[in-house]
């Protein structure tokens, strides 16, 4: 059982290291967090979504996945608590 | 010498409660159009929940038990995800709003709702969460 969590750790860390490679290089002016793709929200946001508060519409609509993932980090925290603090009722 | 807290600190803890829940739910709706959103109304309603413990203690755990946080948490989970796979269903990607089944509404309009109901799924997330972690820090049996 240990064994095979330290295995699927290892496989998930070589995993994480491989995508690692698929990274545009540090300060790189071409990669695609420099591409101004900013003003593509700040000019559509309100047609396309009809929300004026452009961060919730980045951070709800454009990027929902990211969102998603992170409430699925905070839940998981809530989980391990359980797991490992609470008492059990015998 | 820990002691039980005074009756003044009881009172204007359930006196503020429903004002701080009142709060949170404006947060959460308000997202849209200013500062607010799901994290934030969420922890402030995990906030009023909190509150509530430390004052009355065993009293609050019977309103609210850490089983139903557990199961407040988890369903908004489950919302947040259902809304992500549901428009797969109907033709459009994971996450896409356009694609909710809601056919009263179209275009931008319906965006706007999906954005509203992932807030409320992340709310309850981090509410349920946030009061799991108090509840377990704090010792109760589970």
């Amino acid at each position: 059982m240990r064994l095979l969590g330290f295995a699927l750790v290892s496989l998930f860390l070589a995993l994480m290291v491989y995508a690692t490679g698929g990274l545009p290089d540090r300060g790189n002016p071409e990669a695609p967090g420099h591409e101004n793709v900013w003003h593509y929200y700040l000019e559509k946001s309100m047609e396309e979504t009809a929300t004026p508060n452009v961060v919730t519409a980045v951070l709800a609509d454009y990027r929902s996945f990211d969102t998603f993932g992170e409430t699925i980090v905070i839940f998981t925290a809530g989980l391990a608590c359980i797991v490992i603090l609470m008492k059990r009722l015998k | 010498m820990i002691q039980q807290p005074s009756t003044i600190v009881r009172t204007v803890v359930n006196l503020l409660v429903p004002f701080i829940q009142l709060f949170a739910l404006y947060a959460i709706v308000h997202g849209h159009y200013g500062a607010g959103g799901g994290f934030q109304g969420g922890a402030l309603l995990a906030v009023s929940i909190v509150l509530s413990r430390i004052s009355n203690g065993a009293e609050s755990l019977e309103r609210f038990s850490s089983t139903r946080a557990t199961v407040i948490a988890a369903g908004g989970m489950l919302l947040f995800g259902l809304v992500g796979i549901v428009p797969m269903f109907f033709g459009a990607s994971f996450l896409d709003y356009e694609g909710l089944p809601l056919f009263w509404v179209h275009g931008a309009e319906l965006r706007y709702l999906g954005i509203l109901i992932i807030e409320v799924g992340i709310a309850l997330a981090v509410f349920g969460t946030l009061v799991l972690i108090y509840d377990s820090l704090a010792g109760d049996k589970w």
